[in-house]
């Protein structure tokens, strides 16, 4: 009788053990070495498929290719092999036109196959010009796109972790010329008003938008006093350092009673130094020359 | 005919605020989101009882619908109410793209729709809801006619369908006529009074007056079919073509402007099909302006009268 019973809670603590591999056979975090190989990879994908796409968001999807990396591969909690995985951390990806690097990194991860990034924009692809749901894309938990309108959705999501008493976080990133949209501060002031601490955004701070310096077509300065006037916590780093992005991320993510935002300071285009910091390459996509010279420039 | 009588006037927002406390109660998922009219649109029924599911966010639509996003991609199902001009017009694109291009299940209660608002006059009429929502993909919209029914169509929205919906109701006390155990199903129209010379195919607090142009036009022997769409997307095809094939001729009703709106809804239905001549009856392209409710009713057109002076013009047309 003893050994019955000895036996079936073996069985059952097998039980326990495998739904609880299957369940949080998330990606491990990878050291900062490894992270930044794949920023390499990712970068070079981003460039492919954008070639082959012919259209599309160049300068910023290289520049934010470090803090994807570091998101996927570091610090989100997350399983390609379950997307909807109720514990998941959630990524809303506020400005869609980074696109590109934002399926980059999931198929990297594991979402789906590489080589489908070069079906990226074209007609009944799953990955659409701006993120679509309605393509069922896994990994993707927000439809978006018209700018301002992530944030707020980040704050619903926060609000339903907060009332499940879940502990999923929910990681944001948002433009720097993004910010000049009014909605996005009605979400500020909503996510410190409930005390969302499980909400860390994150601004790409390139300095640049499409009709040329963002200090020049609408100032959004002082930012960091912005955000903290509206009761953040607020840090700032280099958002092409892979080290910087992990330690400031950890510091965010400690951070309790107000919602944190990461003012990253990147540079559009990084990787392909040819075209470091030239707005022009906000909204252009690399013809078949210009893409052999920029992997050449990634590779170094 | 079937005789619809006032049980007593009711707005037709304590019936949403009794549809969603009603709601909230079967189901635990339920969430209120408050943009500080709170009271004024009825949820206050909900948030007294559940307040661990009641959000406010302060005057702030497009964050409001976000959030509702957000809320409904998590597990949750919430409703959001506030001024219907307000909701429907500010927050457009929050709603096409974080909630209709998403397709998430979020209820938005359009509150103090239609001229009827009264005194606050034209900044606060809502005139144009109807048309801005219903040419969203995925969005369902629905007017109910009274108290009662707006309690029921409220519930039934938010506890059985999938993707959002927009429900529009008024502030103004008016005849709560129909039944709580009346045939409701969204989508589906109702036939309130059989008639075969004309249908008035209306909807909201126009189907009151139309029930009223009915009795007008049966004392000068015009025997008149009134229709109650409540739901104006999906629109039922069904009961406007009948009525269309029956009776010859259609006058559509709604407190709302005559372009864009449910009057021309019932429109497309009838050009594709069987395009019978056709009157509206609706606010003529302007804006409305203070007064007492049934003072601006008068003044726009949109009274029972109003509908039988229709009535009449359309028929010369059959």
């Amino acid at each position: 009788m003893l050994l019955f019973f000895t036996f079936r809670i073996k069985i059952n603590f097998y039980n326990f053990v495998t739904l609880i591999y299957l369940e949080m056979n998330y990606i491990k975090k990878h050291t900062i070495d490894e992270l930044a190989d794949l920023a390499i990879s990712i970068r070079k994908d981003v460039v492919r498929a954008l070639k082959v796409a012919g259209s599309g968001h160049l300068g910023g999807s290289l520049g934010l290719a470090d803090v994807f990396t570091v998101l996927y591969f570091n610090r989100m909690r997350h399983n390609p092999d379950n997307p909807a995985w109720p514990d998941r951390d959630r990524l809303i990806l506020s400005i869609g036109h980074v696109a590109p690097v934002f399926y980059t990194a999931l198929a990297h991860a594991g979402y789906f196959p590489i080589d489908e990034l070069q079906t990226l924009r074209k007609l009944g692809s799953r990955l659409q010009g701006h993120p679509g749901r309605d393509h069922h894309l896994p990994g993707i938990e927000l439809s978006a796109g018209s700018l301002g309108q992530g944030l707020s959705v980040a704050v619903g999501m926060a609000l339903a972790a907060k009332m499940d008493n879940a502990d999923w976080k929910v990681y944001t990133i948002h433009g720097d010329g993004e910010l000049q949209e009014g909605s996005i501060w009605e979400a500020a002031m909503s996510a410190a008003h409930h005390k969302l601490d499980s909400l860390i955004a994150l601004v790409d701070s390139n300095k640049v938008q499409i009709d040329g310096r963002v200090s020049d077509v609408m100032e959004i300065e002082p930012l960091a006093e912005k955000w903290r006037s509206f009761g953040w916590a607020v840090f700032e780093c280099d958002g092409n350092s892979i080290g910087g992005l992990v330690e400031t991320y950890q510091k965010a993510e400690k951070i309790s009673g107000k919602p944190s935002v990461i003012i990253a300071h990147t540079l559009m285009g990084k990787g392909v130094k040819s075209i470091e910091g030239d707005y022009r390459w906000h909204g252009r996509a690399p013809n078949a020359k210009e893409s052999e010279d920029f992997i050449r420039e990634i590779e170094g | 005919m079937e005789i619809y009588l006032d049980k007593g006037n009711k707005s037709t927002k304590s019936g949403f605020g009794e549809g969603v406390l009603e709601a909230g109660r079967k189901n635990k998922n339920v969430v209120g989101i408050g943009a500080d009219i709170t009271t004024s649109v009825g949820m206050n029924l909900f948030a007294d009882i559940f307040p661990e599911r009641f959000v406010s966010l302060g005057i702030a639509e497009q964050n409001c619908v976000g959030v509702a996003a957000g809320l409904a991609l998590s597990g949750k199902v919430p409703v959001f109410s506030t001024y219907g001009v307000f909701a429907a017009l500010r927050a457009t694109d929050q709603i096409r793209i974080s909630l209709c291009y998403n397709d998430v299940h979020v209820v938005i209660g359009g509150a103090h729709a239609g001229i009827s608002v009264g005194p606050d006059g034209a900044t606060h009429q809502a005139l144009e809801d109807i048309a801005m929502m219903r040419v969203l993909p995925n969005m369902t919209v629905i007017s109910p006619c009274d108290a009662t029914q707006a309690k029921i169509a409220t519930e039934r929205a938010i506890l059985e369908l999938n993707g959002p919906v927009y429900i529009r109701f008024g502030r103004e006390a008016v005849p709560d006529f129909t039944d709580n155990d009346q045939d409701f199903k969204i989508g589906k129209g109702q036939l309130l009074a059989d008639g075969t010379d004309v249908t008035i195919a209306a909807t909201g607090h126009m189907v009151w007056e139309a029930l009223e142009a009915c009795r007008l036009l049966k004392e000068e022997n015009i025997s008149a079919r009134v229709i109650n769409i409540h739901t104006i997307k999906p629109i039922d095809e069904e009961i406007i073509l009948k009525a269309a094939k029956e009776t010859g001729a259609i006058v559509t009703a709604e407190e709302h402007q005559i372009y864009g709106g449910f009057g021309s809804a019932v429109a497309e239905v009838l050009v594709k099909n069987n395009p019978v001549p056709m009157e509206f009856v609706g606010m003529p392209d302007c804006f409305g302006e203070s007064g007492k409710p049934e003072e601006l009713m008068q003044k726009y057109g949109l009274i029972a009268i109003n509908i039988v002076d229709k009535v009449k013009q359309v028929m010369k047309r059959k």
